[in-house]
């Protein structure tokens, strides 16, 4: 197989998957079409009197994964934050236009962003365990949120849910922060897995992490959507490439294109976003 | 040729600075010397352990009986039941500081909050003795004595709220955002965030903060004496008067006591007391904060 400079990995984890390792050579198949979940129509994010994200629309599949790319500061992450109003803790922020999900206004008042959490879980940038024992760590949010089911079952099927399991398991009382960092980040989505979402939104996920447990995540990601839909943003290209079945080119705020991934990187019909795939700016 | 010049003036400058930092070092080692040395001739007349384990203290009147622990009785009351007051109170202010207030309100109420321990102490003492006790405590309980170990107990409390308000804040603010993100993010309100992350990241800072608050009640002089009088006694009663380890050395120093008699000498054992009390409290103070920067950095 023969694969141009921008293919990097590592070599573990290889299967004989060759939709996942060779976009670069051929274009990954368009996925078979689910209903949408997340549906964001005309948003707009303002910090202020700045523009962060503008007059946004794009639907999210169901368990498909969706990447975000673009440069930094084009308001990726600021749209992702929006979906689970991770946003309202900024000052001064502002918004136009709707995120429903499930075809619910999310910035409904009587819509409680609790409730909107519980089913939009989050996987952050920096992996961000607290300072509590493993399993305290998953069963965390369950627990606050009245889980009434055997929590101990809950915490097993989250880890191994997250292929953390083997890892892990003889030593759930030890403290999180002991982990490496690509533990604590599948702790994390165990985490989130355990409050039982139907998205995951994955800001950046593996930007702190080494090649190996990046390929691990990446894995892991593959398996989620299965069951979850996942909403990717990365500022890695061939992660989006590899692991994403749509793709969202964001440039200064605005959606560029979004399209099948396959489509996306072997045939964009938008200049800007081929300049970007080529590596002529970002 | 501006060479020596120049080094001179390096070398002067160098002096001079380094004079200042001794200047503390300096005048701590002096303290501790007084200290030492005036109650050495104390500690011939009076066992260490008479001292430390009597019940009685009469300094002044005859018979004559040095037993401390009414001074410490007093003086742990008056900071307990300051801390008892000032640390719901403080930490609930940083709490609504650090995870409630916006941040217009913030940058207005947290110098509000500092200007508070600027108030001299003096009239703190004033505020007890002519307000808090008639007004409040003896309408509330007659029995009541003018000078009260409550009313310097409340007055104390009160000073002390910004001490513990202000470094809790600190304290709380050094929890990580990302780790109050992640717990938002698992559908988490605001006290859940709060109470389970928050506060258990920030609980050797708040310790810390605690204790530095707790090293100033014991150490409080002023308003003490105005508000407590000076009456040693090995009491529970807070409605009484009590004599506390400062107010006692206020009492001896503004008498006619002559030097180098026996209750000259004590306030020197006394302080010295008082200073080995705030010292360690202030050591294990300082081990929390160090504790706790080491957790997030």
């Amino acid at each position: 197989m023969k694969l141009t400079g921008l293919e990097v990995r590592p070599p573990m984890t290889r299967t004989a998957d060759s939709v996942r390792t060779s976009f670069v050579v051929e274009p990954k198949p368009v996925p078979e079409r689910t209903p949408s979940v997340i549906s964001i129509d005309r948003l707009s994010v303002l910090y202020g009197t700045h523009v962060a994200v503008k007059e946004v629309s794009m639907e999210i599949a169901e368990r498909r994964v969706t990447a975000i790319i673009g440069p930094s500061g084009c308001g990726k992450s600021t749209l992702l934050r929006s979906i689970n109003r991770m946003n309202d803790f900024i000052a001064g922020i502002g918004f136009q236009g709707a995120i429903r999900f499930r075809g619910r206004d999310i910035r409904d008042p009587g819509y409680d962003p609790i409730d909107l959490r519980r089913s939009v879980g989050m996987v952050f940038q920096k992996p961000n365990p607290f300072p509590k024992s493993i399993y305290r760590n998953v069963a965390w949010g369950a627990a606050i949120n009245g889980y009434r089911g055997d929590l101990t079952q809950l915490v097993e099927d989250a880890l191994k849910k997250a292929a953390l399991w083997e890892e892990v398991k003889d030593k759930l009382s030890q403290s999180a922060l002991a982990l490496s960092g690509g533990q604590q980040q599948r702790l994390c989505i165990a985490r989130a897995i355990a409050l039982q979402p139907e998205v995951l939104l994955m800001d950046e996920p593996c930007s702190a992490l080494d090649p190996i447990a990046t390929a691990r995540i990446e894995d892991l990601i593959d398996k989620l959507k299965a069951q979850y839909t996942v909403v990717l943003v990365t500022h890695n290209m061939q992660q989006a490439g590899r692991v994403s079945d749509y793709t969202a080119f964001m440039y200064m705020g605005e959606l560029i294109e979004m399209d099948a991934t396959g489509r996306i990187f072997t045939n964009p019909q938008v200049r800007k976003t081929q300049d970007y795939i080529t590596g002529r700016f970002g | 040729m501006r060479q020596p010049l120049r080094k001179a003036r390096e070398g002067l400058i160098y002096g001079v600075l380094l004079g200042c930092a001794l200047v503390s070092v300096v005048t701590m080692l002096g303290i501790i010397t007084v200290l030492v040395s005036e109650s050495v001739p104390f500690f011939r007349e009076v066992s260490v352990w008479s001292y430390l384990t009597g019940t009685r203290w009469s300094a002044l009147l005859e018979p004559r009986t040095f037993g401390v622990l009414p001074l410490l009785a007093g003086t742990v009351q008056v900071a307990c039941g300051a801390l008892a007051l000032a640390v719901p109170v403080g930490l609930g202010a940083a709490i609504y500081l650090s995870e409630y207030a916006s941040p217009r309100l913030r940058t207005l109420t947290k110098p509000i909050l500092e200007i508070l321990a600027g108030v001299p102490t003096v009239v703190y003492g004033y505020f007890a003795l002519t307000f808090i006790t008639p007004d409040i405590l003896q309408r509330i309980f007659p029995a009541a004595e003018v000078f009260n170990a409550a009313s310097a107990a409340i007055v104390v409390g009160i000073m002390i709220v910004p001490t513990i308000a202000s470094l809790c804040d600190d304290a709380l603010r050094a929890v990580p955002r990302s780790l109050r993100e992640g717990a938002y993010a698992l559908a988490a309100n605001r006290l859940e965030v709060t109470a389970r992350v928050v506060l258990p990241g920030a609980f050797s800072g708040v310790v810390a903060a605690v204790l530095l608050a707790l090293a100033r009640a014991l150490g409080e002089t002023m308003a003490v004496t105005l508000a407590a009088g000076m009456t040693p006694k090995l009491t529970l009663n807070p409605l009484t008067s009590v004599q506390t380890l400062t107010s006692y050395i206020v009492q001896v120093s503004l008498g006619d006591t002559p030097h180098g008699t026996i209750e000259y000498q004590s306030i020197f054992a006394v302080a010295l007391t008082l200073f080995l009390i705030t010292l360690t409290i202030n050591v294990i103070a300082q081990r929390m904060i160090r504790r706790f920067r080491e957790e997030y950095d």
